[in-house]
């Protein structure tokens, strides 16, 4: 039987074109990119996690589903201070109810996006953004940048789906109405696919940004400059007119702009640099995301409690602070006492300092897959795959919702989606709570 | 002068926020009230006395708080302090001092990031090395430190006086990146080196780094050399180089950048 229209749960792209056939030999899986495919796959894969397991004598051993959701609840109700924490390959409907845990139990609520695009949040809340969806670029844009991002590997569909080889209305030749130029420290695929590469040092982007916005002031940049970043004046201008002569131009911002040394302050200086372009022609920016729904939290929280990631819950109203509340701050810090890790190998993700300190603290598992999260958990609930087991929403990487519709069901009886397992776990909690108080 | 001697009981497990530490806030108190001043703990609210030892020694005047101990996980000590002094015998955790209006504070080892933070007036001084943000503005805000002085003995980190608008921070060692940030006021010296993007969207007031720049910020035009330049009220002997900034962020910025030539 053939499934059309499905959503695919991996990266950001949120592509909604997909079509699945299950046959006896297995899961095809059309129009999904390698990533994709592989993804689908995973329905049927022998690393499944299939029943709840529990952690006894340093052992984790299969549990019945109201023993492991007892435990789980046992453990958050007791802590102090949880971390909850949750991944971006779960829909909006489980992230919500997942912020709402955490507000209850005055704990913190933090997601991928602290270790992800949170620079790039963080660079919007600095300088604002000017931003479209995904489509107007597609009709519009005759200048693709892709700046520290390269989608060939990492987003293998943005280019032939939303960017560069599909005709726009505006854009009729496709791939022949746009200019592409990447920077990139690295000679990547995609940099070899541009009309212009600007190979700049590892960790200038912020001096190449500033530099750029100098030159549109009037100005030339510090003559160390070119030294810093790598990238000739000569070369700073000849992108600079491709970027003032273009009719629509889209700055496309990867990891490398958000993770390099600099963080949201690149992001913000791209910002401030895209703004200036819009008095010469018009302008925008999106976040390249490596999540299906990594945006969706952002939303999601945003739109629930005011600020997108890194949520502190202690004093009974959302208090924000990166560096303090995020994640990777609070395990370092040994500044939570419990874990509740949806969707996401923390362990294996985040510096081994805070991987250990996940060792040390009680641990609770949503996953659909052994991992090593898993592995140091006390409690392990088996995880539903949106998109594919359950419904929900997405949001795609230019902030546009998705909803998605499954195409079977969860195998498992006890929860229909990690939404279901995650309101059931509140229950259980407030429970607890409300019986000892 | 009344003195209030908190000694820090022992190890702290989740950090504690301790704003009630401040001189107007325990004037006036006994001693059991004192020891009863809530403080957080995640999100419990504990007395002051689970954490302090307390001591008073009564007298006239001014409140002085003494801080025994490691305090290094008690954070938001001396937030929104008007008078009084404060004199911390270790390290200490984050916000120290934060939004402070008057009085003085004194750290003899470290203290945590955001020291400082939109400070309006008093002096905090902290010996040893401070952490990132130190006097800067809160996340989204556009204006840090306004008013007071801030000196640091040892290094600090990044951001320093992000969003600055009057006052002096003094740094006696050296600085990481993005010190200055957004300045449009006030007067920052750095008497040691620092790494990159110093004065980044810097609009106004004035910074100084004696020991040199690694990485110099790109929208820096140089407008001239000074002798013997007068920076924070001394005298700084040698040839600096005097930069106007940043024109990434603006076409008319007025921002002045010394570095020694």
């Amino acid at each position: 039987m053939m499934f059309r229209n499905l959503v695919c749960p991996v990266c950001g792209a949120s592509c909604d074109d997909i079509q699945v056939e299950m046959t006896a030999e297995g899961i095809v899986a059309k129009n999904a990119c390698k990533m994709g495919n592989a993804k689908f796959q995973e329905l049927a894969s022998p690393h499944r996690i299939r029943q709840p397991l529990i952690c006894q004598g340093g052992e984790m051993l299969p549990s019945g589903w109201e023993e492991a959701l007892d435990r789980a609840a046992d453990i958050l109700a007791s802590s102090s201070r949880p971390l909850i924490f949750i991944g971006s390959e779960t829909s909006c409907e489980a992230m919500e109810v997942g912020l709402h845990l955490g507000e209850y139990l005055g704990g913190v609520v933090d997601s991928n996006s602290t270790v992800c695009h949170g620079p790039t949040a963080m660079g919007i809340q600095e300088a604002g953004r000017v931003g479209a969806t995904a489509g107007q670029s597609k009709n519009r844009a005759d200048l693709t940048v892709y700046w520290g991002s390269n989608p060939l590997e990492s987003m293998p569909r943005h280019m032939s789906r939303y960017a560069v080889y599909p005709r726009g209305y505006w854009t009729r030749r496709g791939r022949f109405d746009r200019t592409v130029i990447t920077v990139d420290p690295r000679r990547s695929l995609t940099a070899e696919n541009s009309d212009l590469h600007i190979q700049l040092n590892p960790n200038t982007d912020f001096e190449l940004l500033s530099a750029l916005l100098a030159l549109l002031h009037g100005q030339q940049p510090h003559p160390s400059a070119e030294e810093v970043t790598g990238v000739a004046i000569r070369q700073m201008e000849e992108m600079l007119e491709l970027m003032k002569g273009c009719n629509y131009g889209v700055i496309y911002a990867g990891l490398g702009m958000a993770s390099s040394y600099g963080k949201h302050r690149n992001a913000e200086m791209a910002f401030h640099l895209v703004q200036e372009l819009n008095n010469h022609t018009k302008f925008v920016i999106g976040a390249l995301r490596g999540h299906c729904n990594v945006a969706g939290f952002n939303q999601v929280a945003s739109y629930l409690y005011g600020y997108p990631f890194g949520l502190d819950f202690s004093r009974g109203y959302p208090r924000y602070n990166p560096g303090e509340f995020t994640a990777v701050d609070l395990l370092r810090e040994r500044d939570v006492d419990a874990a509740l890790v949806v969707c996401a190998d923390l362990v294996s993700h985040f510096p081994a300092d805070c991987a250990s300190y996940l060792g040390e603290i009680p641990m609770i598992c949503i996953d659909i897959a052994s991992c090593p999260t898993t592995m140091l958990s006390d409690v392990v609930l088996p995880g539903v795959i949106d998109a594919m087991e359950c419904d929900g929403t997405f949001y795609r990487l230019d902030d546009v919702p998705i909803y998605f519709q499954p195409f079977t069901a969860s195998p498992f009886p006890f929860t229909a989606s990690n939404q279901h397992t995650l309101q059931q776990l509140m229950e259980r909690v407030r429970g607890r709570k409300e019986a000892g108080s | 002068m009344t003195e209030i001697i908190l000694e820090v009981k022992g190890p702290i497990g989740l950090t504690v926020e301790a704003e009630a530490v401040c001189p107007h806030r325990l004037s006036g108190l006994a001693p059991g009230e004192i020891e009863a001043q809530l403080v957080w703990q995640g999100p419990a609210q504990l007395p002051l006395s689970d954490f302090f030892e307390v001591e008073v020694r009564e007298g006239e005047g001014e409140v002085r708080i003494a801080i025994e101990g490691d305090a290094s996980r008690i954070k938001r000590i001396g937030q929104g302090m008007r008078s009084g002094c404060i004199e911390i015998d270790g390290s200490c955790g984050m916000h120290l001092g934060e939004e402070m209006e008057g009085g003085s504070i004194l750290v003899r080892g470290n203290a945590g990031s955001w020291a400082g933070m939109e400070m309006r007036g008093g002096l905090l001084e902290i010996e040893g090395d401070a952490g990132d943000h130190v006097g800067s503005a809160h996340r989204g805000s556009w204006r840090g430190m306004s008013g007071g002085e801030i000196r640091i003995g040892g290094s600090a980190k990044s951001q320093l006086g992000g969003g600055m608008i009057g006052g002096k921070i003094s740094v006696a060692r050296d600085v990481q990146n993005f010190c200055a940030i957004r300045q449009s006021g006030g007067l920052i010296l750095v008497h040691g080196r620092a790494v990159r993007g110093v004065g980044a969207e810097m609009t106004g007031g004035v910074a100084a780094v004696l020991g040199g720049i690694e990485r110099f910020s790109p929208g820096f035009v140089e407008t001239g050399m000074e002798e013997d330049p007068v920076l924070g009220g001394e005298k700084r002997p040698g040839t600096f180089i005097r930069y106007c900034g940043d024109y990434a962020i603006s076409k008319n910025p007025k921002g002045t950048l010394f570095v020694r030539g």
